[in-house]
């Protein structure tokens, strides 16, 4: 049967991880390649990679570490942040990227979504979603959250889905940062009415924390990151209380 | 030994010729029909749609070339779904090496699969080392039944074929190269033929 998969993710900046990295045991936790094949020894089983710099040099720079992390790393790894066109996706797929994940610059120019499955697969293209709920209603973000947009949640979700999305990895601005636990009532929604995988994010405190999105969240992934990076959270023992609770997890 | 990685434009080949590398070989992206017939070792990756990537490996001759080799051939992922009679991705005729129809998941299952699942039933020299039920890295829409030629099954809605064999052709449905340290032993098993 298919695992629930527990997914790490490293914030990089000018080809460095950046915040919330506090590793006691590595040498250069600031290295991503080094925290990546940690965690990759430890049990993850996936990584992603957002890219927050904004210098020229951004791309060169991703497109080096993609180079390193393939070369070192035997898991799959999804590589966001700043991708708006197929060029974008073919260098980083070409270097060793397994999907890549597009955000904002979908929201912008839905017909990318489109553009990217028909080019490289579904099974390639993860459309991140940042939504706020509302008055009640569950609201697209761009910017980490900051600009609110018209676009509803699971609409905008269906859509992505319809044009060719392989999988939508979901934030909760209500939730992220507040090691409160998951948007458990959002993902359970976005799993019954699409078919594709999703990636809960936003939230992950603690291990039950994600022994209730596998089960009321429906969520086939979970996100995190500082609990991961601060050592909060070992990976070997989240997925050992997650069997004893009976989900299907990689051991 | 010589490793050639038959480059026909389908997907993520990097990711292969880096795992090969991690094992302490190097290996050839080619799509030279004298550099993979003198090859030891073959292998034939792809990701992508099928009928787009089988135009390629027309375009390139090699759809005449892979049938007739005669060294260990490792179709990984669409690789080893293009050896097969037929694909409903795109209707697309394939190799015909492998004696199955490659059909679609059902809708009720979530399509694609992505992450890790199961195999079992490890029924060849390149599971050596590997244990009944060890997780492998899966990410695709299109499965093939089970056959008289499957050499390890997973169940995803139903059960099919994550690997199979036909003398000196191999073919698996996961990602080796991102499988951990139960993919490398694959691989490496399949170098050791």
């Amino acid at each position: 049967m298919l695992a629930k998969r527990i997914v790490p993710c490293l914030d990089i900046k000018n080809g460095r991880t950046v915040k919330g990295v506090n590793f006691v045991d590595l040498r250069d936790a600031g290295d991503p390649v080094e925290l990546a094949k940690k965690y990759a020894d430890t049990g993850a089983d996936e990584l992603v990679f957002l890219d927050i710099s904004a210098t020229e040099e951004r791309r060169r720079t991703l497109v080096n570490l993609v180079r390193d992390v393939a070369a070192q790393v035997n898991i799959p790894f999804t590589v966001g942040g700043g991708i708006s066109s197929v060029e974008d996706v073919d260098v980083l797929l070409q270097n060793g990227a397994d999907k890549v994940s597009v955000n904002s610059s979908a929201v912008k120019r839905p017909q990318l979504v489109n553009e990217l499955s028909q080019k490289f697969g579904s099974q390639c293209v993860v459309v991140a979603i940042d939504a706020k709920k509302i008055d009640g209603e569950w609201m697209v973000h761009l910017v980490g959250g900051k600009v609110p947009t018209e676009l509803n949640l699971f609409e905008w979700a269906k859509e992505v889905e319809q044009r060719g999305a392989g999988e939508i990895l979901f934030t909760s601005m209500n939730n992220d940062g507040t090691k409160d636990g998951f948007a458990n009532e959002a993902l359970a929604r976005l799993s019954e009415e699409l078919n594709i995988p999703i990636i809960a994010s936003g939230g992950a405190g603690n291990m039950q924390h994600f022994a209730d999105t596998f089960i009321e969240g429906k969520a086939d992934a979970a996100l995190a990151a500082s609990v991961f990076h601060f050592q909060e959270i070992e990976i070997p023992e989240l997925k050992e209380e997650l069997q004893k609770q009976g989900i299907l997890v990689r051991l | 030994m010589k490793i050639a990685i038959i480059n026909y434009g389908a997907g993520n080949i990097q990711s292969i010729r880096f795992a090969i590398e991690r094992l302490g070989y190097d290996a050839l992206l080619t799509n030279n029909v004298d550099e993979i017939k003198s090859a030891d070792k073959v292998i034939f990756p792809g990701v992508g749609e099928a009928s787009s990537a089988m135009k390629m490996l027309q375009a390139s001759g090699l759809d005449k070339i892979v049938p007739t080799l005669t060294q260990p051939v490792l179709g990984i992922c669409l690789g080893m779904q293009l050896m097969c009679n037929h694909t409903e991705e795109g209707d697309t005729t394939g190799l015909g090496i492998f004696d199955v129809n490659v059909k679609r998941f059902d809708n009720m299952v979530k399509v694609p699969q992505i992450g890790w699942n199961q195999i079992k039933g490890l029924g060849s020299k390149i599971f050596n080392n590997v244990k009944e039920n060890a997780y492998m890295y899966l990410v695709h829409s299109y499965y093939a039944p089970i056959t008289k030629e499957t050499i390890a099954s997973t169940e995803y809605g139903v059960e099919y074929s994550t690997a199979l064999q036909k003398d000196n052709f191999y073919g698996v449905q996961f990602h080796p190269e991102k499988s951990s340290t139960d993919g490398a032993m694959i691989l490496e098993n399949f170098l050791n033929l």
